[in-house]
């Protein structure tokens, strides 16, 4: 947790600043029940009106300065826990930027989302609680019993024995509790989760006639969870109650030995009003200290996960970002002797061996799983290869700078997904301030022109956060003219026509045919219908190249690719004419 | 006014713990006034040691005894209070979120379809909670706070009526300062809250496409638009958190002020005789906790208010009208031939937009239907009118001469299986998915539908075989395999008819073959109908539906349609001319 006071370097004045004020007016709360003793014990005794009317004006004084240190160190506190909170967010998201996929695949999604905003948000409330009530709470547990020390030795034992035995009680009923609540988030994840399985798999449930046991599956769970909950309560509860009686009993306490020692004319009565006073503070403050546990456990916990992700290096690391030399006359890529593996997974691509020329369009074909992504993944450097070398034009991708490299290409994953802002800004993404003309040329290639502008709104079109307001057609058709805007050098399609139909997708292989002459077209397919007039087709199985030629060559040597064909035409359909 | 009826319905909702409402009432009454009467026995007893030659310890003991009954009994009731309260409020969002779930599945698809699943969790989640946390227990505070204050008030008059005035002067100024401090940062916190979610809609958005940012090197833009948010969120997050911290303070000073005011005013009473030592101290007692609970009604409103906005939205669910019933002399169809006729079908989804107007299709046992057409063509429409996920609004289709609406809805969509594009499993084992359908099957029966569709060699490596846990929504599983195990759930159940949407298209292209083989069999003598993308299944089609903007346009043979030189001719050439 402490590793991350790096972010509070920029807030020393507030964090200075904050506790001290915050002492000040810890201490000024200390002299109230001082003060009230001393007008009983001098104002009423001597029938002083001028000194009590002094002493009280001199309490609400001393509450205004109060107040006004508590103020400057709120606002501290304001400042420096959301500065804080701030800064790491900046930092975290710099540092995910920089990430390559292997460690994103790693983490995952979810969990950094949720380490970017509840985290975080844990953490800052901590910073504010550090500079609030860290310094408040236990002085003026301490204060109090100091305070009871100066009136009177003997009667402070009662303090000595009520505090701890108060920081016992809660103790105990958090140590209980703490648990419980981790249970319940448990269990109401389970719930949530449930309800989302039943309406996404609506249809499957009613199709299957499952109502009744989702049902019970789902009141399982429930039950649980407000078992657990009922539980948890039941502990809880007893909280308020048994600190109130440690303190009572207390103040019993203070009260029948106080007689004892007013008798023998060790003590006043006001000082025994004062004694009362403090031990009431030292409950209300001992409450702020058990709630400060809580918050500083759960933030710890946030530290370590967010530590975690700055922990993480980047596999892939950029050499320099120097733009370099190239070779305009060697091939475009080129794999040599190319092995890949996931973390411990065995091998994804073994051995690959081929390169591809300048304006050459390519097909990547092969089952699930064969490697056609890997492939392509590692042509931008996404991954690393565990061996041999990827060269685009004739120098390996390590040597490139990221932004070098990646302008060359433009990519379209496999699901399409568009970012909130407008069509426009969409279109905008591979090329910052590309134009009109840029935009219309690439969705016309795209097939996207015509939908586009049948609405009214044309290119200023809002689009949802994911694309979710488009269909996924129109969609994958967009994701296909963002790259194609920025004219780059090569395009993955990364199996990205499968949301098209056979019209469309047939169109868009002949526009960019005819449209982008000098640019290499790479195409991952699993239908044979997209890559079989490619230039050259890619035959991939379990990793291995199997096959490497133009379509009717490659039906009559390569096994896989024949079988391939065969699995989705009738023989006298296969062969181009 | 609308918040009273949705109040009224939740009180109806916590009805069947209806005592424990009452009950923790009565126990906040007792809490709060024991609570109150403490000090005030505390003070007599300090009334009995004025100095050293005016102690009464007889009295002092007596007034401690009473003390320590009056405490321990309050305590009491404290708990029983915290007690009652917990089981009123967790069992009635048990309830709410029982009769919710229920809803889920009872309502027209037509809901579910047109609603966000992400609001519909919500409401299950975050509002339940927000009336039983909001509503319940914001009720018993908000009427343990009044108590409080009324109590208190009335414990000062019969003190003292002079200084509890002075308490009454200073009040206003209490209410003033909880009332501008919620509303100050009430204001803050939408703005906060409103940013926050900004920022993490930003977050998901990016950080889930990370893989498209790094493709277009989208790094430095997104981190600037990123930095603009947050710099946003850190200026309303200073302000919402300096305002909401305002409140201890602030409470501090007005205690402060009010002791000061009770010790000054207290003690010139007492010099005048008015007034004793101890009950000085009962009122600084008093004045200390004064103000707390001024904050807590004021406090508690918004929460109030936000619970009754969650519970309106969740009566809005409940009040969804299910859909309609079986009708009651509807039957349960057995030994189903496959039989189906449309006839004069119409359809469409909004009144205002028309789809299907007039669609007439007969079908004869074990014949094969595909649907084609472009994407978005509305050729899932179809399985919802067979399967009666929707009603059509004129026209009537039959399963072996009878009437789907006269027949029980679950029987109906028994004699179908139906393999859907987006493969959904749950989170249970893979046996539990398998056997989804028929839950008393065999682990033998499983296994051979497993067989059947391929999935057995890949079961048999993983460590726990077939009790596998299938994670949130099959998320361990590759596309192709969540597939292939709809396939074997719909093999196990070995219904008369089937539906598959698109259903090999993902699945690796070589077992495809044996897929193919494996479904060329199970369709064999079963009505099928298949949405499809592969041209071979749909030549081998005995049907063709051609669709286009959710209407069908053409319908025949494969050798039919081609003559035609239609939409379909231009469709299939497509795919064969040379680009």
């Amino acid at each position: 947790m402490f590793r991350l006071r790096r972010f509070l370097k920029n807030y020393k004045l507030q964090l200075t600043l904050g506790p001290v004020c915050k002492l000040i007016e810890a201490i000024f709360e200390l002299f109230i029940p001082l003060i009230t003793a001393d007008i009983i014990d001098t104002g009423v005794k001597n029938h002083d009106v001028g000194y009590v009317l002094r002493q009280g004006g001199f309490m609400i004084l001393l509450g205004a300065f109060g107040l006004g240190f508590a103020l400057v160190c709120q606002k501290s506190a304001s400042i420096a826990s959301q500065g804080f909170g701030t800064e790491v967010r900046n930092a975290m998201f710099r540092h995910i930027n920089k990430l390559s996929h292997a460690e994103l695949d790693k983490i995952g999604t979810p969990s950094l989302i949720t380490r970017m905003t509840n985290d975080i948000n844990q953490l800052q409330l901590a910073v504010a609680m550090l500079i609030r009530l860290v310094i408040r709470a236990p002085f003026l547990v301490i204060g109090a019993v100091i305070m009871a020390i100066c009136i009177d030795i003997k009667i402070s034992l009662i303090f000595l024995c009520a505090s701890p035995l108060i920081a016992l009680v809660l103790f105990l009923i958090m140590y209980r509790s703490v648990p419980f609540f981790k249970k319940i988030q448990k269990k109401l994840d389970t719930v949530s989760l449930i309800s989302r399985e039943n309406l996404s798999g609506n249809r499957v449930i009613r199709a299957f006639s499952k109502q009744d046991s989702e049902q019970a599956r789902l009141e399982e769970q429930n039950n649980e969870l407000s078992h657990t909950a009922v539980t948890v309560g039941r502990i809880s509860a007893l909280l308020n109650p048994l600190t109130y009686v440690i303190a009572q009993g207390a103040i019993i306490a203070i009260v029948w030995f106080g007689a004892g020692f007013v008798k023998s004319g060790d003590l006043s009565q006001g000082e025994i009003i004062a004694l009362v006073n403090y031990m009431t503070q030292i409950l209300l403050a001992m409450i702020v200290v058990s709630n400060l546990v809580v918050i500083f456990t759960k933030a710890s916990a946030s530290a370590a996960r967010v530590n975690e992700v700055f922990d993480t290096v980047p596999s892939v690391r950029e050499k320099s970002s120097e733009y370099i030399s190239v070779d305009e006359n060697a091939p475009v890529i080129e794999f040599k002797n190319v092995s890949f593996g996931y973390a411990d997974n065995g091998h994804a691509l073994k051995n690959l061996n081929f390169s591809i020329k300048k304006g050459e369009t390519v097909g990547i074909i092969g089952g699930t799983g064969s490697g056609k992504s890997t492939l392509v993944n590692l042509i931008p450097r996404f991954y690393d290869t565990s061996e041999g070398n990827v060269l685009i034009k004739g120098t390996d991708v390590r040597e490139y700078p990221f932004k070098q490299l990646r302008e060359k290409m433009g990519i379209v994953p496999q699901t399409a997904m568009l970012f909130a802002g407008t069509i426009k800004s969409n279109m905008q993404w591979g090329k910052k301030n590309a134009d009109i003309d840029e935009i219309n040329k690439a969705l016309k290639i795209a097939q996207a022109y015509d939908f586009v502008y049948q609405n009214p709104e044309q290119l200023d079109r809002p689009v949802t956060a994911g694309g979710k307001n488009l269909s996924g057609g129109q969609r994958q058709r967009l994701t296909i003219a963002r790259a194609l805007v920025s004219q780059p050098e090569i395009l993955i399609l990364d199996d990205s026509a499968s949301a098209l139909d056979f019209a469309t997708d047939a169109a868009l292989r002949k526009s960019l045919k005819e449209e982008t002459k000098n640019m290499t077209v790479i195409m991952v397919s699993q239908r044979v219908g997209t890559v079989r007039y490619a230039d050259k087709i890619i035959v991939l199985d379990k990793g291995e190249l199997v096959g490497i030629g133009k379509h009717n060559d490659l039906f009559n040597t390569c096994n896989v690719y024949k079988e391939i064909c065969l699995s989705q035409l009738k023989p006298e359909e296969v062969l181009n004419k | 006014m609308k918040n009273k009826g949705t109040v009224k319905r939740i009180l109806k909702y916590a009805k069947p713990y209806r005592s424990s409402l009452i009950f923790a009432m009565i126990f906040a009454l007792l809490y709060v006034v024991l609570n109150l009467t403490a000090p005030v026995l505390i003070g007599y007893a300090i009334d009995n040691i004025t100095d050293k030659n005016n102690v009464d310890f007889n009295d002092v003991a007596q007034l401690l005894l009473m003390v320590g009954v009056t405490v321990l009994s309050c305590s009491v009731f404290q708990w029983l209070m915290g007690l009652c309260i917990n089981t009123v409020s967790y069992c009635t969002v048990r309830d709410i979120r029982r009769d919710i779930f229920r809803k889920f599945n009872a309502v027209p698809l037509r809901y579910i379809d047109g609603h966000p699943h992400g609001d519909l969790i919500s409401r299950m989640i975050n509002d339940a909670d927000a009336v039983g946390d909001g509503l319940l227990q914001g009720i018993t505070q908000l009427f343990s706070g009044l108590v409080m204050i009324i109590c208190t008030l009335g414990f000062m008059l019969f003190i003292n009526p002079y200084i509890a005035l002075v308490v009454v002067v200073i009040t206003p100024l209490s209410m003033f300062v909880a009332a501008f401090i919620t509303k100050l940062s009430q204001k803050q916190f939408r703005e906060q809250s409103k940013t926050q979610g900004e920022i993490s809609s930003y977050i998901e958005e990016y950080i889930g496409q990370q893989k498209v940012v790094k493709a277009f090197g989208y790094e430095e833009r997104s981190q600037e638009d990123f930095e603009e948010i947050n710099s946003r969120l850190l200026e309303c997050g200073k302000k919402a958190q300096f305002y909401s911290s305002l409140a201890n303070p602030s409470t501090r000073f007005v205690n402060g002020i009010v002791t000061a005011a009770v010790c000054t005013v207290g003690s010139v009473s007492a010099i005048n005789g008015t007034l004793s030592v101890g009950q000085i101290s009962m009122f600084i007692t008093y004045a200390n906790q004064y103000t707390k609970p001024f904050n807590e009604v004021t406090g508690v409103i918004p929460q109030l208010q936000s619970a009754v906005a969650g519970a309106a939205r969740v009566f809005a669910l409940l009040d969804e009208q299910d859909q309609e019933p079986d009708s009651e002399n509807s039957v349960e169809l057995t030994d189903c031939k496959g039989k189906i006729d449309i006839e004069k079908v119409k359809f469409s989804y909004v009144p205002e937009k028309p789809l299907i107007t007039d669609f007439n299709l007969h079908v004869k046992p074990g014949q094969k239907v595909a649907i084609v057409g472009p994407t978005g063509c509305g050729k899932t429409t179809l399985i919802n009118l067979l399967m009666r996920f929707y009603d059509v609004n004129n026209g009537n289709i039959k399963v072996d001469d009878t009437s789907i609406y006269d027949i029980k809805r679950n029987s109906l969509r028994s004699l179908y299986g139906m393999v859907l594009q987006e493969s959904w499993l749950y989170n249970a084992s893979i046996k539990d998915n398998i056997a989804y359908g028929k839950p008393d099957a065999t682990l033998d029966e499983v296994k051979k539908a497993a067989k059947d569709a391929f999935l057995d060699h890949f079961i048999e490596r993983l460590p726990d075989k077939y009790d596998t846990m299938i994670t949130e929504e099959g998320a361990n599983l590759s596309q192709g395999q969540r597939q292939l195990m709809c396939i074997a759930r719909v093999m196990l159940c070995d219904p008369p008819m089937l539906i598959l949407d698109e259903a090999t298209s993902s699945i690796d292209t070589r077992t495809e073959i044996k897929i193919q083989q494996a479904f060329n069999k199970m369709m064999e003598g079963r009505t099928s109908f298949i949405v499809a993308h592969r041209l071979s299944t749909i030549k081998e089609a005995d049907i063709i539906l051609v669709m286009k903007d959710g209407n069908i346009i053409e319908q025949g043979s494969h050798d039919e349609l081609i003559k035609k030189n239609g939409f379909y001719c231009t469709l299939y050439n497509s795919q064969f001319a040379a680009t």
